[in-house]
């Protein structure tokens, strides 16, 4: 026939989540929520300060008191865990936010003109993948010094070429895509075209990736804090405990296994959320 | 003067610096207010066509080789992009054959019929609801309040077409090309659609170019006929002097295989052999292999589309002799 490739979308509807939700999303939301609650009211319901030393109870393992035991300055585990949780949030889902919306737009972008504006986008995509992170990490750390700022700069500057990627593949899918037809019968600009008609449907791919990427970036985070060049002491945050725990491991478990798990933990609720959601908005996502 | 003449339409395909021709000789016109039927098999270039008059060929390889068409008063193939863009939608607009896939899957239906009331009519948010609500009523959406807020995939197939059509129509132009419209539907569903469409020709004057396949419906639907094979017209005119007295043997083989006028229990009658590819390049007649009537002459000059009657054209160099459908 005579007509363009028909392509076949699937039915992608992720601006009306419908309840109820397949398992893992409404597990991975019922998680992230709790999260999330403990992230915003912070150091209010912590049972003690997150800083605040006390040396009589130094090194204590977990107990009725102290349910994740104390670290060397006699630390409450507990209350640094959920005092560090708005940290570690933020470093996920903060540096989610730049990549996720230049990356979709560079992808878009290439993906539908084509030609030689694809191949000069894609090959500045290749360049900033085939840069090594942590040298790229400790460069920005030597210019403006260690901290959650130098970390999110970092993140941005190679974050966004895994959205450019998906969000790309999924325009030149959609370059040909019947509805972006329809759109041009009616006369609409190429502007509008991309904004309202491919943009929407291209970046679908793109948020499920984004939630694996906040457990990366959580990830990325804490380990740069690990090594010194992200938050630093004595602020709680997971990475930086697991640091101070580590000279203490033979003699005190508990002070690395505790924010060790809620690294997992948080992780897992947001690869179980990636999940649901990617089954949600149709396989193709 | 007709709404659009179509006169010596050529589309080519240009690959690796050589040009193939898919189209030429493509000559039809319609007057306002006309439904037209263009048929042919699968192939036989009636997409290409309509696609070329607004420029929305497949890929950039597709160019218009040549001819004029002439839609009110100017000539849409010497029209600039820009000014193309002005004509698509507001002046002649296009409804698909799969609904579902020509629909935004992540837009509402009532978003995407109020969206061209929004930017080419210059509406507020609110009036383009209230436009496309009875858009949706004059489509014969039940209950279009409700369903503006729906998405596509909530729709049956019956709907999407129509909400297809109200979308298409929202600026109100004053010339629709529905490519198969029906041919994803069922029966019923098709006889609501087509009846749809004359029904809303008979209320704003809309001129219709209704692709197919299938002559019966453009027996029940159409006031003109082009019928196409192998990427030319054979034969255009009024339908009835056409389907009752052919001129071109190809028509009259097409009357003739249609299910509705076969003998029940008997085989179907077929036309043997293939229509030659789009591009394959042939002396003579392009359905002489296939053609019971060929004669010497026919393997070497093309047929030219000649007039047999006033408004009646056929390319065959028997054109003056009266076929026999069967």
């Amino acid at each position: 026939m005579t007509r363009t490739a028909s392509v076949v979308m699937p039915p992608v509807h992720w601006l009306r989540l419908r309840w109820p939700a397949p398992g893992a999303l409404r597990a991975g939301s019922v998680m992230l929520a709790i999260w999330f609650a403990i992230a915003i009211l912070g150091e209010t319901i912590t049972p003690y300060g997150s800083i605040a030393q006390n040396l009589d109870v130094a090194l204590q393992p977990p107990s009725w008191l102290h349910p994740f035991g104390t670290d060397n300055f006699g630390r409450d585990v507990l209350s640094r865990v959920m005092a560090g949780t708005r940290l570690d949030l933020e470093m996920g889902g903060l540096a989610v936010l730049a990549p996720i919306c230049i990356g979709s737009i560079v992808g878009v972008a290439a993906g539908y003109a084509g030609g030689l504006l694809d191949a000069v986008l894609m090959r500045i995509v290749d360049v900033t993948i085939a840069f090594p992170f942590f040298v790229l990490m400790i460069s920005v750390v030597s210019l403006l010094g260690p901290g959650l700022q130098s970390f999110f700069i970092a993140v941005s500057l190679v974050g966004w070429v895994s959205y450019a990627r998906l969000a790309r593949s999924r325009a030149l899918v959609l370059r040909s895509a019947e509805f972006v037809l329809a759109a041009r019968s009616l006369g609409f600009s190429t502007t509008r075209i991309l904004l309202r008609h491919v943009l929407p449907n291209a970046v679908v791919p793109c948020i499920v990736f984004s939630m694996s990427d906040v457990v990366l970036n959580i990830l990325l985070g804490s380990s740069l804090s690990y090594l010194g060049l992200g938050v630093q002491p004595p602020t709680a945050e997971w990475g930086v405990m697991i640091a101070e725990g580590q000279n203490f491991i033979q003699q005190a478990w508990w002070i690395d296994l505790f924010p060790g798990l809620a690294i997992v933990l948080l992780a897992f609720s947001f690869s179980l959320v990636a999940d649901g959601l990617a089954e949600r908005l149709g396989k193709g996502g | 003067m007709a709404l659009l003449s179509v006169e010596g339409l050529a589309i080519g395909l240009h690959r690796g610096g050589r040009v193939t021709t898919l189209v030429e000789e493509a000559t039809f016109s319609l007057e306002a207010g006309e439904v037209m039927g263009l048929v042919g098999e699968s192939g036989s270039g009636k997409t290409i066509v309509c696609r070329s008059l607004t420029r929305l060929l497949p890929s950039s390889a597709t160019q218009v080789a040549g001819g004029r068409a002439i839609f009110e008063g100017r000539d849409l193939l010497a029209m600039t992009e820009a000014e193309l863009r002005l004509v698509r939608g507001r002046r002649i607009a296009m409804v698909f054959q799969n609904p579902l896939s020509h629909l935004n899957p992540v837009m509402t239906i009532g978003q995407q019929i109020a969206e061209p009331l929004r930017i080419v009519e210059g509406l507020s948010a609110r009036e383009a609801r209230r436009s496309a609500v009875e858009l949706l009523a004059q489509v014969g959406i039940p209950d279009p309040k409700a369903r503006f807020d729906n998405y596509p995939h909530e729709f049956s197939g019956g709907m999407r077409q129509r909400a297809m059509i109200a979308a298409a129509l929202a600026c109100r132009p004053t010339l629709l090309i529905a490519d198969e419209p029906t041919t994803a539907l069922d029966v019923t569903v098709q006889a609501q659609i087509l009846r749809l469409l004359l029904d809303l020709r008979d209320r704003t004057g809309l001129a219709i170019v209704l692709i197919t396949h299938d002559l019966g419906v453009v027996q029940q639907t159409c006031d003109k006929v082009a019928v196409m094979y192998s990427g030319r017209v054979v034969e255009s005119g009024a339908v009835r002097p056409i389907l009752s007295d052919p001129r071109h043997p190809y028509t009259a083989r097409l009357l003739a295989s249609q299910p509705a006028r076969g003998v029940p229990g008997a085989p179907l009658p077929s036309i043997p052999g293939q229509p030659p590819g789009l591009g394959e390049a042939m002396t003579g007649c392009r359905f002489r292999p296939r053609c019971l009537e060929a004669h010497d002459v026919c393997a070497t000059a093309r047929p030219p589309l000649t007039q047999v009657r006033p408004y009646w054209l056929s390319a065959c160099h028997r054109a003056d002799l009266p076929r026999v459908i069967a």
